[in-house]
């Protein structure tokens, strides 16, 4: 032992005092019981907090996360380019769910997604189709897939496909369809079947082409750019949607398509701040999904939220989902509507958050920081607060306001359970019946009980 | 029912914050629903379907749109000239120096911060410290479990763990110790010096660092190792690895170890490492048989005195004398006197500790003189109190033993139980002597003398009633040092007529020869 003594201290405070008033240092823990006092839950964490298996797992898949590059390379149809999705399925948000169960919004945008086939020629007969069970419905994130809200997918939209340059692994989503009545929302009136069909026609192939004729666009690069413009790429996309059109113009001009085609496409994107988002969230599932399956990690790979369910997916964890009911987010909500209208929290949109940006990137964001308290210094306080339950930080993703450090990534299950600081997460608030759309946005928790699970998972799977 | 709507031209916030001011507006009174908006056609629209807009307009995505509905002009107008105030608000510079800091939430998130830590001190409830002190091992810190219940079965677990990477575990239940100086839990402010101890018994630990200090010597180390260490079960674990980081630390030149006797494997395997440790090492095994303590090093002694005078005297680089100590300090004319004062049946000592460690003591040192206690825990089942709440014939107990303190404080924290029994005490006919320790220090309540004074005042009192004096027979462990002060605490106990003397030994001797006297008479 050396001449002084350094104490952290766990439970009376007055021990510390008394520490330091013999001259020694103590640094108090606030402590609280882990896992909500569950106690054989807090013993298999005291087995896996430093253990050697799991670090050393984590910084593998940390590491895949970190050298990830994603690359947008263009528009396939749903159906022929996600794997294993087939004819008749129709791809949702969030951890698994059978289609009896699901929320209001889901249950719309399934009705509007057989509409859209043609699968049914009207709502009554779509409704009939579902119960005969001759259409399935299955997460997204089954077949490498992302979608914001009810991330309804059919066979035959568009999807954007991301590739990951390092690892070659491959993401998709669905095209962002603007604000108000949407299918993402549930809505599934003619109009929206409408401007669905657009994009699919009209959009898709200038979209594609343009992308095909600039050999693709780095997203990484683009999103670092974003941050630096206030965009924390979950609920602010104004700027990553500026900096995609800007690189796309020219060659869809120069692409030859009908120029009314592409003089629409430009207008349909920059008409809508949020026409990003999508594809934020294929980038940030790419980085997410190569480090995924690493055996023991504790690294999230994925949070999810059905509007039922909110499921976490860790890198160690297989295929299972860890989940816990939705909560129903108390945010800022717009005129008219209020908490008791809203459906619980909904959508893949959290891959952000699990990739470092959104909430996690708060900072970056000054415009939106009335989610957090009003002022720029919560946004920080708030990015700062994710930094104890992170692996690490992500340096091509950096904060000015935080001097250029990177953005806090890599959740740890165990660092979530020990500290119970809970992963923050932008949202937008869908309406509980379908078709009404948004009706606010706020941040929300992950909740605990998906970490403790995944935590007795690893630790089951350590000991075996 | 009014409406009120208005362009606010080539004004433009973020839709966040003009959430924030609708909000705002919604619960100021009479006003039942308001909307500051960017007047871009889906929020138009948006409008339209909450009833708001009474006049139809097109599409101004640059300009701000509020909308109002409230119960008249003037409360409306009220609304509009905060939506006003509101835009025109400017935010107030902070500096990123006033941005909170997060304090650590897990041990893990506070060495992040203080890498420089060597030691976790464990205090919260018991379900809970077995896995903090794991999580602390894990992350190569030494731990002080202060936390009790925590199972033999997991103490064994943290102390296998720690043995194989080499670290130390004190406790669980470890209520004091001193390290590097500095001291921990319910400690005592004491000269820093050469001579380590390490103790299973937390008032031991403390009684005899508190008479080196008085002694004139020091104690920079007292490991405490938990009262369960030395079971056969746990095996010494702690006290072996005590016993090798006082041997390798080279300001230590005297090592005390402090038990119960251990069990015979559990012994041989504790004095193996202290015959090996280079150091003379005083072993205060209370009750244990001195003559079976072999080893040049080794310095057996019967008492916690006995075992300060011969750290004391091992630290000067003297030997230890092989004369006894002074039983006590106290001359036979006022034993004469004490005696005198009884009436015919007051023959009994009870003592009323808090301190396990001197009630402990006070039976062996009793019960070789003036024949079994009884006690909660007694030497032997056979003088188990049927009640524990009544005592009978000469008793000790202990007041700080689970037993009694289930739900309640402890008494070295909270006199209250202890105050009541002295005056149970003292309506018993029978009470002779009370004998009482006072431990001071930190942790400790703040003047212990102070609120035990009023029960002796009161016992007295009661005490009369039956024409019966009582004698007190005191000690205080602690040191001048001590936030409450060693010399204020004796003196207030001298001031109510306490016989106050230096040590839990001296004070058994002085009961021991009052009831012999009474005996005698």
């Amino acid at each position: 032992m050396s001449d002084t003594l350094n104490v952290i201290n766990i439970g009376l405070s007055s021990f510390a005092d008394a520490v330091a008033g013999a001259g020694g240092t103590a640094v108090n823990v606030n402590w609280r019981p882990p896992a909500d006092g569950n106690v054989t839950i807090g013993k298999a964490l005291s087995s896996l907090v430093h253990n050697q298996s799991v670090d050393q797992a984590n910084q593998i898949a940390f590491d895949k996360y970190l050298n990830a590059q994603p690359v947008l390379e263009g528009i396939g149809r749903a159906g022929d380019v996600l794997p294993n999705m087939g004819e008749r399925c129709i791809l949702h948000s969030g951890p698994p769910i059978d289609w009896q169960n699901v929320c209001g919004p889901v249950h719309g945008a399934i009705i509007g997604a057989i509409l859209y086939e043609g699968w049914a020629s009207d709502k009554n007969s779509a409704e009939n189709l579902l119960k005969s069970g001759e259409v399935t419905i299955d997460p997204c994130h089954h077949h490498a897939a992302v979608g914001p809200m009810a991330g309804i997918t059919s066979p035959s939209m568009p999807v954007w496909m991301v590739t990951n340059a390092i690892g070659g692994n491959k993401t998709f989503t669905n095209l962002n369809e603007g604000l108000g009545k949407v299918l993402r929302f549930g809505a599934n009136s003619f109009d929206v079947l409408e401007r669905l069909k657009w994009m699919q026609t009209i959009l898709a192939p200038v979209l594609n082409e343009a992308l095909a004729r600039s050999g693709g666009v780095e997203l990484k690069p683009l999103m670092a750019k974003a941050l630096y413009m206030g965009d924390e790429i979950h609920n602010r996309n104004a700027a990553a949607t500026g900096l995609l059109l800007k690189q796309l113009v020219p060659h869809a001009l120069r692409s030859g398509l009908p120029n009314d085609d592409i003089a629409d496409a430009i207008e349909f994107i920059a008409g809508n701040d949020h026409f990003f988002l999508n594809v934020s969230m294929a980038a940030c599932k790419a980085m997410l999904d190569v480090a995924h399956g690493v055996p023991h990690s504790s690294m999230v790979t994925a949070m999810a939220r059905n509007g039922v369910e909110f499921g976490i997916r860790v890198s160690g964890g297989g295929d299972t989902w860890f989940t816990a009911p939705a909560p129903v987010v108390d945010g800022l909500y717009f005129p008219g509507y209020s908490i008791t209208d809203a459906a619980p929290d909904l959508g893949d949109s959290a891959i952000t958050e699990t990739a470092g940006i959104g909430g996690f990137a708060m900072a970056a964001s000054p415009a939106i920081v009335q989610f957090v308290g009003g002022t720029p210094s919560d946004a920080i306080a708030r990015s700062k607060e994710m930094v104890p339950i992170t692996l690490g930080r992500n340096n091509a993703l950096t904060i000015p306001a935080l001097n250029f450090s990177g953005t806090a990534a890599g959740i740890d299950v165990r660092k979530v359970v020990d500290t119970g600081i809970l992963p923050l997460i932008n949202t937008g608030i869908a309406h509980k019946d379908a078709g009404v759309g948004q009706i606010g946005a706020g941040i929300t928790r992950a909740p605990l009980a998906c970490f403790t699970q995944a935590l007795e998972y690893l630790q089951e799977n350590l000991n075996a | 029912m009014k409406f009120f709507q208005k362009i606010l031209p080539n004004i433009y916030r973020d839709s966040v914050a003009l959430m924030q001011i609708s909000c705002k507006l919604c619960d100021l009174p009479g006003i039942s629903q308001a909307s500051a908006i960017m007047a871009t056609e889906a929020n138009i629209e948006l409008l339209n379907e909450a009833g708001l807009l009474v006049e139809k307009m097109s599409p101004q995505p640059n300009n701000l749109l509020v909308a109002i509905q409230g119960d008249d002009e003037a409360i409306i107008d009220v609304a509009f000239k905060q939506v006003e105030k509101s835009i025109n608000e400017v935010g107030t510079p902070t500096l990123s120096g006033e941005e909170q800091i997060l304090a650590p939430q897990s041990i893990e998130m506070a060495l992040d911060e203080f890498p420089e830590a060597q030691l976790a001190l464990i205090s919260c409830p018991g379900e809970y410290a077995e896995a903090e002190a794991q999580k602390a091992l894990n992350l190569g810190l030494d731990v002080m479990i202060f936390s009790d219940n925590v199972s033999i079965e997991g103490e064994l677990a943290l102390k296998k763990y720690a043995a194989n990477s080499g670290h130390l575990v004190m406790g669980p239940d470890c209520g004091t110790a001193i390290l590097n100086g500095v001291p921990l839990g319910f400690s005592n402010v004491v000269r820093s010096g050469n001579i380590g101890i390490v103790a299973a018994s937390g008032t031991g630990l403390q009684q005899i660092s508190c008479l080196v200090d008085q002694l004139g010597g020091g104690v920079s180390q007292a490991i405490g190792t938990g009262g369960r260490d030395l079971h056969a079960k746990i095996g010494g674990l702690s006290m072996l690895k005590g016993i090798q980081v006082l041997a390798k630390n080279d300001e230590i030149k005297i090592i005390t170890l402090v038990s119960k006797p251990p069990s015979p494997a559990v012994a041989d395997k504790v004095l193996n490492e202290a015959r090996k440790c280079g150091k003379p090492v005083v072993v205060s095994f209370l009750g244990a048989d001195l003559a079976a303590i072999k080893g040049d090093n080794l310095f057996p002694v019967e008492t916690l005195e006995q075992a300060a005078h011969a750290a004391f005297l091992l630290s000067q680089g003297k030997k230890p004398s092989d004369d006894p100590l002074p039983r006590h300090t106290i001359e036979t004319s006022i034993i004469e006197e004490i005696t005198s004062s009884f009436s015919d049946k007051q023959r009994y000592v009870r003592g009323l500790y808090s301190g396990g460690t001197f009630s402990y003591e006070a039976m062996l040192l009793l019960g070789a003189e003036i024949g079994p206690m009884n006690s909660a825990s007694p030497l032997s089942t056979k003088h188990k109190l049927n009640d524990i709440w009544s005592s009978t014939g000469n008793t000790i107990i202990d007041l700080g033993d689970d037993l009694f303190t289930r739900g309640r404080p402890h008494p070295m924290i909270d006199c209250r139980l202890r105050n009541d029994r002295i005056l149970q005490e003292a309506k018993d006919p029978e009470t002779a002597i009370i004998l009482l320790d006072v431990v001071i220090g930190h942790g400790s309540h703040h003047d212990p003398a102070g609120e035990i004074v009023a029960s002796i005042q009161a016992a007295r009192a009661s005490a009369q009633k039956l024409g019966n004096s009582l004698a007190f027979v005191t000690f205080v462990c602690g040191t001048i040092n001590d936030p409450q002060n060693l010399v204020a605490q004796e003196n207030k106990l001298r001031d109510v007529g306490a016989i106050v003397l230096g040590s839990n030994a001296q004070a058994v001797h002085l009961a021991s020869d009052v009831i012999k006297a009474i005996g005698d008479s």
